[in-house]
């Protein structure tokens, strides 16, 4: 028998998604990598290059999807890591809504972000 | 078919001596993964930068990246990033084949490769990533 080390309780909804996003973000950010280091490099972004690529339709939809599953795969990776060292019981509930506070501002500012790169004001 | 494994207590650091190829996948993957989630938080701070940007000077904007990119310090932290991102991607593509139940008699040989993968894709990256910073 193989030994098997995970944080996560096998095969339930969460230890799926994990898995459904990893396999996204392999993808993804690697992709990331490639066109903001090699193709263009990280010192010659400008805003309008920038806007440029976010205004590409296919290219918007992927970053939005990106931060969303990252943000997911993270937090929930967090999580699952506290929960493995020991957290229960009342801390652990408060853990996970701070996560789960902490994921969606994250996702919603990175969204507003996103729509900034656009052109688009998104200031309140 | 795979099970699960107790691992006893990993928190008591003093044992790193005894530990398995498993088990410094398991520490190198959860460390790797702390530092990209912290490293997100950061990234979107920084290219928050494009909210005033967009209603008034793109300067804001490319002036704070093009000024980081210029610090030394920063170009290293990235030969940083890209080590863990890298390794953690190496290594999670190993972890959903174990999960498929592909490669379970191997799983030495492919942490120890990930390994040597992630050093050989982070060493031909290094001129790349600091070209123009020194």
């Amino acid at each position: 028998m193989a030994e098997r080390y995970s944080s996560f309780e096998p095969k339930g909804t969460r230890w799926f998604l994990q898995r459904l996003t990893a396999g996204f973000l392999v993808v993804v950010l690697a992709f990331h990598f490639m066109l903001l280091h090699f193709v263009h490099h990280a010192y010659e972004i400008t805003f309008m290059g920038t806007q440029a690529r976010m205004t590409q339709v296919g290219y918007f939809a992927t970053m939005v999807l990106f931060l969303v599953t990252a943000t997911f795969h993270g937090v929930n990776g967090v999580y699952n890591a506290l929960v493995n060292q020991g957290l229960s019981g009342t801390r652990k509930t408060a853990v996970k809504y701070v996560l789960v506070g902490a994921g969606l501002l994250l996702a919603l500012q990175g969204t507003r972000v996103a729509l900034a790169m656009t052109g688009m004001d998104v200031t309140f | 078919m795979s099970q699960s494994y107790d691992r006893g207590l990993i928190e008591d650091f003093g044992r790193w001596q005894e530990f398995s190829a498993g088990m410094w996948a398991w520490v190198l993957h959860k460390f790797t993964g702390w530092v990209l989630i912290g490293y997100l938080f950061t990234h979107i701070a920084v290219l928050s930068t494009a909210i005033p940007a967009a209603t008034g000077d793109p300067a804001i904007y490319t002036g704070t990246l093009q000024s980081l990119e210029e610090l030394a310090l920063v170009r290293v932290l990235e030969v940083g990033l890209l080590s863990v991102a890298v390794f953690h991607i190496l290594n999670g593509v190993r972890l959903l084949f174990v999960d498929l139940g592909v490669g379970l008699n191997a799983q030495d040989k492919s942490f120890y490769a990930s390994l040597v993968l992630t050093g050989a894709i982070v060493v031909a990256s290094v001129p790349t990533f600091i070209s123009g910073a020194f």
